[in-house]
């Protein structure tokens, strides 16, 4: 298939950067949308070109690294599922696509495609964590939990950081990464122990990265590869209530 | 203070105001609603003679609606800042019109409420009909009501107003209750239609009132 590509294309983070048309053709149904790239990477190589950047490690879904607007949609639309496992047959032949970065201004943009997210590591190192004591190992089940919050416990446990939601968000929010964390931390015993102090100083520092405000449009829940819930900003925001109240 | 600055105690402040504004719009149409059983005057009447309870009320008012409106535009304009290079293409999937023109409806419902108090409180737009008195003395808000609503100009900036209120409360109303953690992945679809339900209760009750003046089915008899 012969496809019409137009992408952002950025020389660095203070360039006004631009949309470039690129024609890829004989692209495979069976290639996956990065593969498509390369494809046409390789064009841009043969004709001397500086290539197209784009952020990508496991190209199998789980480590959250890549990153493209297809369509006005974070990771092309396709549900639960990331670039890298979107595939060319999803697309038709003679298709027009747009892929843009990121946009958020937490997420500056380094190259092309690529943006900066270490304002979501910023966040997690803020709170997102549990101070434990080393010493020696414990007793697998010294610490008993419920069937129902370890299972929600791990369904927040699959965020894997990539900022869709951020990038989709109206309001360029981290909320649903925030609450992601949150929630997985907030549902174990070990976490409980600084649940109050976690979920303000998290969404303090959500803030003062430049992310904006949740309010409730759930587009993120929408793009979500992982499928990670809106339901778990309810519950940070249950967590937050919860850290006023004097008890 | 820290409450105050934090973005999801912000969103509590919002959700809290939200839903007494809410409660008043519930009040203010039970109130309305009077007009139908021809109570509207002594209902007025009522109102103007306990002058503490009718100001400690509009206090209470302008309060949370300065509240509401404070916060409403801070975090509005946060929100912009924070994707300041727009997409050339951008599709959402879930988020809607309503609830992403809720700084707009909000600053309508605000010109609209100040259109509000000059015409029917201070009674300073159309005082020629504004001011008469009943049979018994009271202030005629009857006659007032309807002689307004029979101008269409008036009435349209009306019902205009009403579907403000309407879209604005369509995405606020499930706000508020996701806002308090009151959510869980089973009743989102629920509190969402119930939102959109309460929104389109109210504008027909609201409403209501200048279509049946218009379509002549509540008259004036002088
Ligand atoms: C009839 C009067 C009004 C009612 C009943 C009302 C009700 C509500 C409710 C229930 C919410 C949802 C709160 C939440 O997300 O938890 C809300 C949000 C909002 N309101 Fe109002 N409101 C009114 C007037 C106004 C006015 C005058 C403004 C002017 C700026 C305004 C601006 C906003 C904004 C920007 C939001 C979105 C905030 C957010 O979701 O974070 N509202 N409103
Ligand atoms: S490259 Fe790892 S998730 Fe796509």
């Amino acid at each position: 298939m012969d496809l019409t590509l137009f992408v952002w294309r950025q020389k660095g983070p203070k360039d006004p950067g631009k949309l470039q048309e690129y024609k890829a053709k004989n692209i495979s149904p069976d290639m996956s949308f990065l593969e498509m790239l390369d494809e046409v990477n390789e064009e841009l190589v043969m004709e001397g070109k500086e290539t197209i950047v784009f952020d990508h490690d496991c190209r199998e879904g789980i480590c959250g690294t890549c990153s493209q607007v297809i369509n006005g949609i974070p990771h092309g639309g396709q549900e639960r599922t990331t670039v890298c496992q979107l595939h060319m047959r999803k697309f038709k032949d003679g298709d027009t696509i747009y892929i843009e970065p990121w946009r958020a201004k937490a997420f500056p943009i380094v190259k092309d495609l690529i943006v900066d997210r270490s304002a979501l590591d910023r966040i997690i190192q803020a709170g997102g964590y549990m101070s434990n004591h080393t010493g020696g190992a414990a007793d697998a089940n010294a610490i008993l939990i419920p069937k129902p919050a370890a299972e929600m416990a791990m369904d927040a446990a699959e965020c894997i950081g990539c900022g869709a939601c951020v990038a989709a968000c109206p309001n360029g929010s981290a909320m649903l990464f925030t609450a992601a964390k949150v929630t997985q931390l907030a549902m174990l015993p070990q976490g409980r122990i600084e649940a109050a102090q976690r979920v303000c100083v998290m969404t303090d520092a959500m803030l003062k990265e430049g992310f904006g405000n949740c309010t409730n449009h759930y587009e993120c829940q929408a793009v979500c590869p992982k499928g990670i819930k809106v339901s778990f900003i309810a519950k940070l925001n249950r967590e937050f209530i919860k850290a006023q109240l004097p008890l | 203070m820290q409450f105050l600055s934090s973005s999801v105690g912000r969103k509590i402040v919002m959700a809290i105001t939200g839903l007494m504004l809410l409660a008043f719009l519930v009040i203010h149409l039970f109130g309305n609603s009077l007009i139908y059983v021809g109570w509207i005057n002594a209902y007025g009447e009522k109102l103007h003679s306990l002058p503490p309870v009718v100001w400690a009320f509009r206090l209470v008012m302008l309060c949370v609606f300065a509240v509401h409106i404070y916060f409403g535009v801070t975090l509005a304009l946060e929100n912009n800042a924070a994707r300041p290079a727009p997409y050339a293409v951008k599709k959402n999937l879930r988020a809607t019109f309503s609830g992403r023109t809720m700084i707009w409806t909000g600053l309508l419902i605000v010109v609209f409420l100040i259109y509000h108090l000059l015409h029917f409180t201070m009674r300073m737009t159309n005082p020629d009909i504004s001011n008469s008195l009943d049979e018994l003395g009271r202030l005629d808000v009857f006659k007032m009501v309807v002689f307004s609503f029979k101008n269409f100009a008036i009435a349209g900036v009306y019902i205009a107003a009403m579907m403000a209120i309407a879209l604005h409360l369509s995405h606020g109303v499930q706000s508020f209750v996701q806002t308090f953690g009151l959510n869980s992945d089973k009743t989102i679809p629920t509190v969402e239609k119930a939102g959109t339900g309460v929104a389109i209760v109210l504008f027909l009750g609201y409403v209501s009132i200048p279509l049946v003046i218009i379509l002549g089915i509540m008259n004036y008899k002088g």
